[in-house]
């Protein structure tokens, strides 16, 4: 039509774009090309460096060529003055510069900043730091920045308390910000730690407590004011989990101590059992067996036959050297790694015996977060129950205030957490089994809490049967090893195949066995299969 | 000479306000050959941008009424048989009540070190109107040396003078009408999908603040600012959320809402359990509503606010470098590099109608050429009572502000900050305010443009002052301590925007786009620019992305070779076309 303006039309576009590419590609691929012909011809002069910035500047994740450089920029520097060499590495840095922003997030281009910096005669820390900032406020979740940053801080010496303001800008412009909360994290244990406990506190009658300090904690006060700062983050968006990770954190993840929490030893079968409040391994762990004063070459093996790390450790004395019952003797068990020990008397007349620690009885069952006092638990349990109030369906705050009951006081809300976890499994179905796990557990926790006295708690299968009748038990995995073991009753369960009952072959004296409505039933050849799994049992209901 | 060209035109443009310089970039822009004209000398008629010099002239034209003789001999003898003739009004009567006051001293007062002596004469504080011609003597008297190079004055606080705000005028591009850009809205979609944006800059809104109980506070409104809020309590900080994520997608739930349609949004806001502080915040700062607005259209308006939040950064808008007055300008420019013509001072007399189609077929400027043209497109004020059906228009309340120091000071004073002050009645209005810093390069360093509106009960003053002298310092007494607010205008400004076709009794190919209205987005003149235009070309796009010049093709000899250049100046573009064509 008359008076339009005429354009190129898509095709003549595109063809002219894809000339523009073909000539790019050409002379990428020849500069390459020259680069690592003088790479392997040991040329390292400025001609290289020319060569390697046009082809890093296009395309900055090139990790050769950046080794290369860094190969003639070492070269350069040994023929030249100090202040050359400052000026060689200050346009280094100002090439990176530019090539970050083709790439921010390019690994080489971070790298190689990180070892220019060590190679300057004198760094300017300054500079960095506020790169790191203008890079971090483009895009506050780069984390090969986070990293340099940290790098740049710990150089240049940076007051934890200017870097704690910056998470503060950093979470104030966008919370949900994982790199940010965590970062604070680390800080604040630095700048506000929690003081020392008194001396009245700390007259631990254990004395096998280990001299571990909670460096990781915080003070109480600034605390609360965390406290303040997640409340406004997820009364604002409850359903940003970073906050909530953020949260779960301060309400502090009590770490147990790592201690024997028991040893036991048997006269009848000359065995020592130890217990460990978490998973060791002892083969590396320096675990040791002092008997009578007499160091003793055992054999340690775990419970489970694979797992390396195993919270129950069991070795075998010498032959005869308990056996005897009119002797006396005294053991300990040295756990060389953590500095600690147990010990265990074994009287005239006991055929066995065992050394449990005291505090296990109250903290049986210790919650993630029980670290604080009780009242501020209360207290961050009335916000949470304020925001279920408004947000009754949010998955996030149900499971904390579950944690929070179970921290405070576990028997006295146990039916309220139930009805928490009921609605947990509904809003949340794509975890609902991990939710019914936990629920399963806490349940047990309680059944145990319930038994009155210590003493009944010690779980006796000394009768020789263990009744699992009616449980939706697929497996029998972790049953290993149990030496008095006669009878298992596993009567409708969900026992589908014969491998789900292996671990049963390696109780020694099991001989009855029901599996009455079980699936496995179906199984071909199942009596002749079960025979050669477990030959010693025999007396089987299927 | 030159009519030779436009005599074959196909849309005539008469008075490019923004509706006015869209259609005609649109016109333009799909090959029609378009004339633009304009009795002022300025582009944009009540959307102009002025210098402070340029704005002071205007004000002198304003109180001079200038007007237009008609010479009605001149144009009689141009219509033929069979036509009939609509004259057009010569005078713009859109506004009104225009009231000028300056506190800015008329010079400086310098403390020096041996006399302690005030060298300038405090002048009367208060001018009404008179304020552009400072007497003679007093000028004499400021440009006598005040103090001598060795002995400088005393670091004293030094208040901008009323002569520094003439020598610095340049620096100032004040608006007729205060509007802000939601970044989703009509113009900023038009704007990026016809290119058009190239020819501006863009600053952020910084700051969206309120005015409750005479202080001046932030409104929270999008996540980062519920979450940093230090006035909200957590459980206000949920439901005012929980209420603009409903907000953002409201129609899906209808169920929510349904038994309010036909209640005020307030009512509604009650309902959602919001605090006071909640409702105001969403009515007035984030609805920008009023009391009588119903459920529906409050919660429209909220989804629109929220929609537009982190398109371009922390609030919904964004504020064009250099004014309002460049919108305008840049369509003007787009109209020009596809062909458009523009005139200044031209004016057109009346309009020629063919009788038996009562179609437009011509128009007859002041200098009494008659020019043909299939369409004419032309701005309300432009259009006398005789044609107009109804007159039910609204008034719009205007004031315009030079500060020296920001409503809400904060880290950086390189913000634009909006301001909501809720009426202080529930009948009255409530009053926008856009506070510019110099980095909108819309004043010179040191003072905040503001610009006060709302829709009129009074006259700008009795609705305005009140507020402006709750927000700001102005002082009363002269000789008392300096004034915050170193210059004030207030004015009407008519508001057409409720008219439509119906309104005038007009042949079908008139086109008669309203004013600006009085609402802070633009959509509204947009969207009446759209539909005029498809009146006008219903085949055609509306505002296509222009070219880049790389992939226009030039083809012919001579200038025409280089082609219309994207970077050439408007003016240049048009007398190209026009010399090419003789």
């Amino acid at each position: 039509m008359h008076g339009r303006v005429k354009v190129k039309s898509t095709a003549q576009q595109e063809e002219e774009k894809r000339k523009e590419r073909e000539k790019k590609l050409k002379a990428f691929v020849s500069a390459r090309d020259a680069v690592l012909r003088k790479r392997s011809a040991g040329e390292h002069d400025e001609e290289a460096l020319q060569l390697t910035q046009q082809l890093l500047s296009s395309n900055p994740d090139f990790a050769t060529l950046w080794n290369y450089r860094r190969e003639v920029l070492l070269q350069l520097e040994t023929s030249r003055e100090k202040d050359e060499v400052q000026k060689l590495y200050e346009s280094e840095l100002h090439f990176i510069e530019a090539c970050l922003k083709v790439n921010p997030k390019s690994y080489g281009c971070w790298h190689h900043r990180s070892w220019v910096n060590t190679r300057l005669p004198q760094p300017d820390w300054t500079r960095e730091l506020g790169l790191c900032d203008r890079c971090l406020s483009l895009d506050e979740r780069n984390f090969h920045c986070w990293d340099y940053r940290r790098v740049v801080v710990k150089e240049s010496g940076v007051s934890v308390e200017q870097e704690l303001q910056f998470t503060d800008r950093l979470i104030g412009s966008n919370f949900s910000n994982y790199s940010s909360w965590h970062y604070r994290s680390t800080l604040l244990p630095q700048l506000h730690p929690q003081p020392a406990p008194d001396s009245a506190s700390n007259t631990s009658p254990s004395p096998t407590a280990s001299p571990q300090i909670h460096s990781h904690r915080v003070c109480e006060e600034q605390l609360l004011k965390e406290y303040e700062l997640a409340h406004n983050a997820f009364f604002t968006d409850p359903n940003d989990q970073s906050a909530w990770f953020y949260y779960r954190w301060l309400l502090g993840r009590a770490e147990r101590e790592e201690m024997i929490s028991c040893v036991y030893v048997s006269r009848e079968r000359e065995r020592v059992s130890v217990a460990f409040s978490k998973p060791v391994h002892a083969q590396s762990e320096g675990l040791m067996l002092v008997l009578d004063g007499q160091p003793q070459q055992v054999e340690w093996r775990s419970t489970h036959p694979r797992l390396r790390h195993s919270p129950v450790w069991l070795c075998d004395l010498p032959p005869g050297s308990v056996s005897d019952i009119s002797n006396e003797h005294n053991l300990t068990v040295h756990w060389t790694e953590k500095y600690t020990h147990r010990d265990c008397a074994l009287y005239t007349g006991c055929a066995e015996s065992w050394c449990r620690d005291s505090a296990t009885d109250q903290e049986l069952f210790r919650s993630e977060l029980s670290v604080e006092k009780s009242s501020v638990l209360q207290a961050e349990l009335q916000s949470c129950n304020q925001l279920l109030e408004l947000e009754p369906q949010n998955k996030w705050c149900l499971l904390t205030i579950i944690l929070l009951m179970r921290a405070l006081d576990p028997l006295g809300h146990e039916k309220e957490t139930l009805a928490h976890f009921q609605t947990l499994k509904e809003v949340d179905p794509m975890r609902s089994s991990y939710y019914s796990d936990l629920c399963s557990k806490f349940l047990i926790e309680n059944t145990i809490l319930k038994m009155e006295y210590a003493e009944v708690r010690v779980f006796s299968l000394s009768n020789k049967v263990l009744e699992a009748d009616d449980n939706a038990i697929e497996s029998l995995e972790g049953l290993y090893h149990l030496p008095k073991l006669e009878e298992v009753s596993l009567r409708n369960n969900q026992i589908c195949k014969l491998s789900d009952l292996e671990s049963l072959a390696s109780c020694t004296k099991l001989t009855r066995l029901d599996l009455r409505g079980n699936p496995v039933h179906k199984t071909a050849n199942i009596d002749s299969e079960l025979s050669q799994l477990l030959p010693l049992v025999t007396a089987l209901s299927l | 000479w030159q009519w030779l060209l436009v005599t074959m035109l196909s849309v005539c443009v008469h008075f490019p306000g923004l509706t006015e310089s869209v259609i005609a970039a649109a016109c333009s822009r799909v090959g029609q050959s378009v004339l633009h004209l304009d009795r002022r000398n300025y582009y944009a008629g009540n959307w102009a941008s002025f210098t402070f010099n340029g704005l002071l002239s205007w004000i002198e034209e304003y109180k001079q009424k200038v007007q237009i003789t008609e010479s009605e001999q001149v144009w009689r003898s141009l219509i033929d048989e069979g036509e009939d003739v609509v004259p057009l009004s010569s005078v713009d009567s859109s506004i009104s009540n225009l009231e000028v006051f300056c506190y800015a001293r008329l010079a400086l007062i310098l403390l020096t070190t041996n006399t302690e002596h005030e060298v300038s004469e405090p002048e009367e504080e208060q001018h009404t109107s008179d304020i552009s011609e400072p007497s003679q003597s007093q000028e004499e008297k400021d440009s006598q040396p005040i103090s001598s190079p060795a002995d400088p004055p005393v670091e004293v606080e030094k208040k901008i003078t009323y002569q520094k705000l003439v020598k610095e005028g340049r620096r100032f591009n004040i608006d007729l009408v205060s509007k802000l850009m939601y970044s989703r809205g009509a113009l900023v979609d038009l704007l990026i999908k016809s290119n058009v944006s190239r020819y501006a800059e863009f600053k952020n809104i910084g700051h969206i603040l309120t005015c409750r109980n005479g202080k001046v506070e932030q409104v929270p409104c999008s996540r980062a600012d519920v979450f940093a809020s230090k006035q909200l309590t957590v459980v206000e900080k949920r439901m005012l959320m929980k209420f603009l994520t409903f907000c953002l997608d409201f129609e899906q739930h209808p169920e929510e809402y349904q038994d309010y349609t036909e209640k005020p949004f307030r009512e509604f806001l009650k309902n959602k359990k919001l605090t006071e502080n909640l409702q105001d915040f969403v009515l007035h700062s984030i609805a920008m509503v009023t009391q009588q607005t119903l459920t529906e259209e409050g919660l429209k308006a909220t989804q629109h606010f929220l929609r537009c939040l982190g398109r371009y950064g922390n609030t919904p808008f964004l504020f064009p470098l250099y004014g309002l007055g460049e919108i305008p300008q840049c369509f003007c420019r787009m109209c020009a590099v596809f062909g458009g013509i523009y005139c200044l001072r031209h004016s057109v007399q009346c309009l020629v109608v063919d009788k038996a189609s009562n179609k437009v077929k011509a128009v007859i400027d002041t200098r009494g050429q008659k020019i043909s043209c299939s369409h004419f497109v032309v701005e309300d004020s432009y259009i006398r009572d005789e044609q107009r059906q109804s007159t039910a228009y609204r008034q719009i309340s205007r004031a315009v502000l030079i500060t020296d120091r920001s409503v809400l000071p904060s880290e950086s004073d390189q913000q634009i900050s909006l301001v909501t002050i809720p009426p202080l009645e529930s009948s009255a209005p409530a009053v926008r305010m856009v506070e510019l810093c110099s980095s909108s390069m819309t004043c010179m360093p040191g003072t905040y443009l503001v610009h006060l509106t709302c829709s009129s009960s009074g006259t700008a003053q009795e609705d305005l002052a009140p507020v402006v002298s709750e927000l700001f310092h102005v002082s009363t007494i002269p000789g008392e301590e300096p004034s915050e607010v170193l210059w004030v205008m207030y004015f009407n400004m008519r508001d057409t925007s409720a008219l439509d076709s119906s309104s005038y009794s007009l042949p079908s190919n008139v086109h008669v786009c309203t004013g600006p209205d009085g609402s802070l987005g633009s959509d509204c003149s947009i969207k009446l620019a759209e539909s005029v235009f498809h009146h006008i070309l219903p085949d055609e796009e509306f505002c296509p992305p222009a070219p880049n010049p790389e992939d226009i093709i030039y083809d012919g000899d001579g200038p025409q070779a280089e082609g219309p250049g994207f970077d050439e100046s408007v003016n240049t573009e048009a007398e190209e076309e026009e010399s090419n064509q003789e």
